[in-house]
């Protein structure tokens, strides 16, 4: 499966009508998993533009902290709070939705469709117009297009994470939301999802990572938070941030 | 702080004035005999689980609306203890019925509406342990338990259309049936008696709930 | 992105899906065949008999196949988490709800009409008089099942043992269904074939209270 040809970076253009993302204010939120307690009483600010690391041992509340984020998760105290440019609360979950995409530990696509099936559902389901060209115009941007019409469950662990941020990027969010990305991608793939979020970055998207260590991804990040059992330990903007890593 | 006796004397003095009144008050039934005496705890025991079936309704709802986990506590708890008014309704059916009708179990409307309605209940309580995370447990309860009472009025009216189409023995006497004045004062008793048991017990088992829900937050962060 | 739309992507998604393996309609079709001829070893299917316990033994088989091949519906969405990919769409939960209803009402009647014909064979029931009515009794009835049982698939889909919990939950809340289904069908396979309009009228009023009631509390199946 080595025999791909070079991606380009995938297509990440500016988001939806070059607007400016959403904030992101997250207030005493605190949420538990049965007498596990992962986040308690996190208060955090992400501004639009932001490149933030979320550093932290295993357990540490990380995954639920992107999960509550990404509106995944429904906090038990608390209130998250996704405000735009002028400061006024964005009210509808779905136009929020619009403006996030999440990159989990899973590749969140369908095994018994295809690459180009996968894409062509989410892109329908949020709604964008010329789906059919804009997945077309993706895939290719994957290197993956010979194998556009073959079922997921026949790609390799590193092509399905390929694909699954493609369709985290599909509908060209203004916040991304990664939960340990290079976790189950190679180091070509590494390369790749770093252009990705370079062009992400500079195009004003606000993207929060979560990772265990240096990498070629970690090489842009603006500001660095490590948690510690649901708390937030530390917060460190500027260029020492990646060193936090 | 109240003595822990005062609940289990009060349920069981107004348990006891109905039984007093059941036995000693109420006149004795011309074609039936004495058996006929349990009808008043068949009746009693039926709406008394209609009423703990309803509060746990509401409790449903209110936790939906809020997430208060107050509701959570007092759904279960007036979920099984209506359950267990139930269970008192299906067995004092049988006992009633073998004496005048000679078979235990009649089909007869009632008896079978609440039937299902014990099994529907039942299964609420499977749902409830069988699921581990306490705030997701209370959700699937809570929506399972609104779709449970809103199929109440299908089950109950189905099974009566059924019945009427193929005629069966009724128990306690069906619908219309005249009743002495003593009587219907002795039925009007016993079911503010077991309304007022069932009050009793849902207060008891919704404090359980709490201080169980409570302990076991307390335990490893 | 509309309501109804959203549930239509949903439901060409469930097609799809099911379109590549055909497992979960190849397994049900053939499952509600074994409990038909299964029931018919039960009950001596003499020819007066048979017409008498045909429209019970049929129900409990759309019932039976109903409660097993609805989990999947769920539990299909947890490998991969595609779940979580759902749920991150700016779609009402509802959307997704319904396109799960229609999938699972659409390859629950398409088993039950490939059963059809064989059941007319085995119990000698004249089923092309009465199939127009038919086709609506058992639409309405399978339209209750699948609503309920879709909704009930979502709550014991966090549970454990949820391939009994399903059945469990299900079977009691659907006696409504299997009684007006049974009661309409027995007078439609009489000799004088009637169709006793109080029956239509429980399947549609469940069919009604249930689909609002899943309008009303989809968002809360969509949490975590």
């Amino acid at each position: 499966m080595s025999t791909l040809a070079a991606p380009d970076a995938p297509h990440a253009g500016p988001p939806a009508a070059a607007v400016i993302p959403p904030s992101i204010l997250l207030r005493q939120v605190s949420k538990r998993y049965g007498a596990v307690t992962a986040l308690r009483g996190v208060t955090l600010k992400f501004a639009p533009g932001e490149f933030v690391l979320l550093l932290g041992p295993n357990g540490s509340g990380k995954s639920t902290l992107l999960r509550v984020a990404a509106l995944l998760a429904r906090p038990d105290t608390g209130q998250v709070d996704f405000a735009d440019a002028g400061g006024v609360v964005l009210r509808d979950p779905r136009e929020v939705k619009r403006s996030i995409g999440f990159v989990g530990h899973n590749s969140l696509l369908y095994d018994d469709l295809t690459a180009e099936e996968n894409l062509l559902f989410f892109a329908r389901l949020y709604g964008l117009e010329h789906a059919a060209a804009r997945v077309a115009d993706s895939i290719g941007a994957t290197g993956l297009w010979k194998r556009r019409g073959d079922l997921v469950r026949t790609f390799s662990r590193g092509m399905r994470q390929r694909v699954s941020i493609t369709r985290a990027l599909l509908h060209r969010p203004g916040v991304l939301l990664l939960d340990e990305p290079a976790a189950a991608l190679d180091r070509e793939a590494v390369g790749w999802l770093a252009q990705a979020l370079r062009a992400l970055h500079d195009s004003g998207c606000t993207v929060l990572m979560s990772t265990h260590g240096r990498s070629d991804l970690t090489a842009l990040a603006t500001r660095a938070v490590r948690l510690e059992t649901g708390e937030v330990k530390s917060d460190v903007g500027g260029p020492a941030a990646e060193a936090e890593a | 702080m109240r003595s822990p006796f005062l609940l289990p004397v009060a349920g069981l003095a107004l348990v006891g004035a109905a039984a007093y009144a059941i036995f000693f008050v109420a006149p004795e039934e011309a074609t039936m005999g004495a058996i006929q005496r349990i009808f008043y705890f068949h009746i009693a025991s039926g709406w008394t689980a209609g009423v703990a079936f309803l509060l746990a309704f509401a409790a449903n709802i209110a936790y939906l609306a809020g997430r208060a986990p107050k509701w959570d506590w007092l759904g279960v708890a007036s979920v099984e203890v209506g359950l267990a008014f139930c269970t008192v309704v299906l067995i004092t059916g049988p006992i009633w019925a073998k004496p005048v009708w000679g078979i235990w179990w009649t089909w007869d409307a009632r008896l079978t509406s609440t039937l299902v309605l014990w099994l529907l209940y039942v299964s609420y309580l499977a749902l409830r342990s069988l699921v581990e995370d306490p705030r997701r447990r209370a959700v699937a309860c809570a929506v399972f338990g609104v779709f449970a009472f809103l199929d109440v009025p299908l089950v109950y009216f189905s099974i009566r259309i059924w019945r009427t189409q193929h005629p069966q023995p009724v128990i306690a006497g069906g619908e219309g049936s005249g009743l002495d004045p003593v009587m219907w004062q002795v039925t009007v008793l016993t079911m503010a008696a077991l309304m007022g048991v069932m009050a009793l017990l849902v207060w008891q088992r919704y404090r359980l709930e709490a201080l169980r829900q409570q302990t076991a937050e307390l335990a490893l962060p | 992105m509309s309501l109804l739309r959203a549930a239509a992507w949903v439901l060409l998604k469930e097609m799809r899906t099911e379109w590549r393996t055909r497992e979960l309609l190849t397994t049900t079709v053939v499952f509600v065949l074994m409990v038909v001829v299964l029931f018919s070893f039960t009950f001596d299917p003499t020819r007066e008999e048979s017409r008498r316990f045909s429209p019970g033994l049929l129900w409990l088989s759309f019932l039976f196949a109903g409660s097993l091949m609805l989990n999947p519906s769920f539990t299909r969405e947890q490998a991969n988490d595609t779940w979580q990919a759902l749920r991150l769409a700016p779609v009402e939960p509802f959307a997704v709800l319904l396109g799960k209803i229609g999938a699972n009402l659409l390859f629950l009647t398409l088993a039950e009409w490939l059963l059809l014909p064989v059941f007319g064979v085995l119990y000698d029931v004249s089923l092309l008089r009465v199939l127009g009515s038919l086709a609506g009794v058992l639409l309405l009835g399978t339209l209750g099942l699948c609503v309920v049982g879709t909704v009930f698939a979502a709550i014991s889909a966090q549970a454990r043992m949820r391939e009994l919990l399903l059945p469990v939950l299900l079977l009691p809340a659907l006696t409504p269904v299997l009684i007006a289904g049974v009661e309409a069908t027995a007078g439609l396979l009489e000799r004088e074939p009637r169709l006793d309009w109080t029956w239509v009228k429980i399947l549609a009023g469940f069919d009604v209270v249930f689909l609002a009631a899943s309008y009303l509390t989809s968002e809360y199946l969509a949490e975590e």
